[in-house]
C-alpha cells in the first residue's frame, strides 16, 4: 500500500426522498482509500454501505459532500466526462445470476466494458479476443467456453465470469459488493483465493463490501464499520478483530457464528 | 420413540436422473438432525418429499413414515392433516413464504383454524400469545402489519410463530437464516433453539453453512450428489470428519483458522489424486 491517496470522499451524505418521509442512507462521511489498499466495508442491511460504494463509483450523486479520484474531482461531473473513472473503477455485484445478461455469451459479456464509448478511447489499443482469453485464463475458465451462455455455468463459475468482465479494461480499483454472500461456503473459498491472488497480481486497490466479518478479516488490511449511515469505527482488520472499541463493532462479531461441539 | 424414519428414498423428476439416490435416516422424538451440503445436493428435494410438496413430475420411491404412517402414495387429504400439524416448515425467503396482501396475524391464526379448527376470538388470543413467544414485545402491532411493512428478521419470526402454532412435533427448516444480517441470524437461530426446546420438537435443518448447523443440531448428515456420504453427531463431523468432502467441508468453514491474506483450503484439496473426486 502506498502513500498515494486513490479515493477520497468528504462529508458525504445521501437523502433519498423529501420531507418528513426523508431517509438519510448516508450521513456525513469521510473516508480515504489509499492505492494498493484492501479495505473491507461492514454493515447490516441499510448501514449504508451500498449507498458508499454507488457514490464512490459514480452510480448515484451524493446530496452533499464531494468524491475525489486519482486527484480529479467526480462530483457534479456529466456522465460523457466519466470516462476515467468508468474504466478505472469496476465493480463485482453480490448474486451473478442478476449481473450477467442471461443472452449473451460469456466473450460479449468480458468484452461489453470495453465496447463502452466512454471506455474505448481509453483502450484503442486492446484487442478484445485476446483479452477474453486472458481474462478467462486468469480467473481459472477454460478458453473453450467462451461461447457459452451463463447458464451453463455454477454459480462459482458465474462469479468468475463477473470478475473477468470487471478486470477487462484493466482497472485500478476493484470494488467487490458481498461477492461470496450468494455462495455456497464450498465455493466461497475458492472465489476469495481468487480475489486475492489477481489483486495481488494486477497491483489492484480493493473495496470490499460485506456483511461477514470473518471474510473480511481474511481479505481486508483496513475496515470501516458502518451503523446507520455513518462510520462507527475504523482502522487495521486485525485490532478491529481483536480490540473493538466500539459496542457495535462487538456486537457484530459476537452475532458471528462459530463452531459449536 | 422413532419420529420419522425415511427408507431408500430415491427422487426423480421426469425422465431426468434421480437427484436423491436411495438415502436412509431416521428422526427421534425431540431431535435436531443437520443436513448439509451444496446447492443441487438434494437436501431441499428431501425436505420437500418429507412434506409431500414435490411438483407432479416428480416420482417418489422408498417409505417415508411419520408416527407410524406412510407418507410415500399418500393422498392429498391425508398429507394436509399432517402438513402444518404434525411436521411445519420453515423457508428461506420470508417475503415469498408470507402472502403480502394479508395482515401477518391473520396468517398466523389461518394456520390454527384450518388445524385445530379454533374460533376466530380464541384464535386470535392464542396467536397474540405465540407472536410474544417468537419475541415480539409488540404482539399486537405486529398482527396488524402487512408483510411489508415488517423487516426480514421480523418476517422470519412470524413465519416461525406459524409454524409451532399447532405444537408439531417435526419442524422442517430449509436455510431459514440464509437471507437475514448476521446479528438478525443469531437472534433467529437462538429463538428457535429455545422454541423447539419448549415444545420439544424435533427438527431437520438444511444448510449448506456448517458453522451455522453446529448452532442447533445434536447430529449432523453430510449430502453430496444425492447421497448421504457421512452421518455423526455434531461434534463427531466437525472434530473428526472422514469423508473427504466432509472434510473439506469443515476446512472451508473455519475461516478463523487461517493466516489472514493466505490461502484458503478447498474442498478439493482433500481428494486424493485418482480417488472418488
Amino acid at each position: 500500500m502506498s502513500n498515494e491517496i486513490i479515493f477520497d470522499a468528504r462529508s458525504l451524505t445521501r437523502t433519498y426522498g423529501t420531507g418528513a418521509r426523508a431517509v438519510r442512507a448516508l450521513e456525513a462521511v469521510d473516508l480515504t482509500v489509499r492505492r494498493g489498499e484492501r479495505l473491507g466495508v461492514v454493515g447490516e442491511s441499510g448501514s449504508g454501505k451500498s449507498t458508499l460504494i454507488r457514490l464512490l463509483a459514480a452510480l448515484d450523486t451524493p446530496t452533499a459532500g464531494s468524491v475525489t479520484f486519482e486527484g480529479r474531482p467526480v462530483t457534479g461531473l456529466a456522465e460523457r466526462d466519466l470516462g476515467f473513472l468508468r474504466r478505472r473503477v469496476q465493480i463485482v455485484f453480490q448474486d451473478p445470476r442478476a449481473s450477467l445478461d442471461p443472452r449473451m455469451k460469456v466473450r460479449r459479456i468480458i468484452t461489453e466494458p470495453l465496447r463502452s464509448p466512454l471506455i474505448r478511447a481509453e483502450l484503442a489499443q486492446l484487442d478484445p479476443d485476446a483479452r477474453v482469453k486472458e481474462m478467462m485464463e486468469a480467473v481459472g475458465l477454460d478458453y473453450a467456453d467462451a461461447d457459452r451462455y451463463p447458464h451453463e455455468f455454477s454459480g462459482g463459475q458465474r462469479q468468475r465470469i463477473a470478475i473477468a468482465r470487471a478486470l477487462a479494461p484493466k482497472p485500478h480499483v476493484l470494488i467487490a459488493d458481498e461477492p461470496v454472500s450468494a455462495l455456497d461456503v464450498s465455493v466461497r473459498a475458492q472465489v476469495l483465493n481468487l480475489l486475492n491472488d489477481l489483486v495481488d497480481a494486477f497491483g489492484l486497490t480493493m473495496i470490499f463490501v460485506s456483511h461477514d466479518l470473518r471474510v473480511v478479516r481474511h481479505v481486508c488490511s483496513t475496515a470501516i464499520v458502518m451503523q446507520r449511515g455513518r462510520v462507527v469505527e475504523a482502522g487495521p482488520t486485525a485490532s478491529l478483530f481483536s480490540n473493538p472499541t466500539q459496542e457495535y463493532t462487538r456486537q457484530l462479531l459476537a452475532a458471528v457464528p462459530s463452531f459449536r461441539t | 420413540m422413532t419420529l420419522l424414519e425415511v427408507r431408500d428414498l430415491t427422487v426423480a423428476f421426469g425422465r431426468r436422473p434421480p437427484v436423491v439416490r436411495g438415502i436412509s435416516f431416521a428422526l427421534e422424538q425431540g431431535q435436531r438432525v443437520g443436513l448439509i451440503g451444496e446447492s443441487g445436493c438434494g437436501k431441499t428435494v428431501t425436505s420437500l418429499a418429507v412434506m409431500g410438496l414435490l411438483a407432479e413430475n416428480a416420482s417418489v420411491r422408498g417409505s417415508i413414515v411419520c408416527k407410524g404412517t406412510e407418507l410415500v402414495g399418500a393422498s392429498d387429504r391425508e398429507l394436509s392433516t399432517f402438513r402444518g400439524d404434525e411436521i411445519s416448515m420453515i423457508f428461506q425467503e420470508p417475503m415469498t413464504a408470507l402472502d403480502p396482501t394479508m395482515r401477518a396475524g391473520r396468517q398466523v391464526a389461518e394456520v390454527l383454524r384450518l388445524h385445530a379448527g379454533a374460533a376466530a376470538g380464541a384464535a386470535r388470543e392464542r396467536v397474540l400469545a405465540m407472536l410474544a413467544e417468537v419475541g415480539f414485545s409488540d404482539p399486537e402491532r405486529i398482527a396488524d402489519s402487512y408483510p411489508h411493512q415488517l423487516s426480514g428478521g421480523q418476517r422470519q419470526r412470524v413465519v416461525t410463530a406459524m409454524a409451532l402454532i399447532n405444537s408439531p412435533d417435526l419442524v422442517i427448516c430449509d436455510e431459514p437464516t440464509t437471507a437475514l444480517d448476521v446479528t438478525v441470524q443469531a437472534k433467529v437461530l437462538d429463538l428457535l433453539d429455545r422454541v423447539l426446546t419448549r415444545e420439544n420438537a424435533a427438527c431437520l435443518f438444511i444448510s449448506h453453512d456448517l458453522a451455522v448447523v453446529s448452532q442447533l443440531a445434536s447430529d449432523i448428515l453430510v449430502m453430496l450428489d444425492g447421497v448421504i456420504v457421512e452421518r455423526g453427531t455434531a461434534s463427531e463431523i466437525l472434530t473428526a470428519p472422514k469423508h473427504p468432502y466432509t472434510r473439506g467441508l469443515v476446512a472451508t468453514s473455519r475461516l478463523d483458522l487461517v493466516e489472514p491474506g493466505s490461502r484458503l483450503p478447498v474442498v478439493e484439496d482433500f481428494y486424493v489424486a485418482g480417488a472418488s473426486g
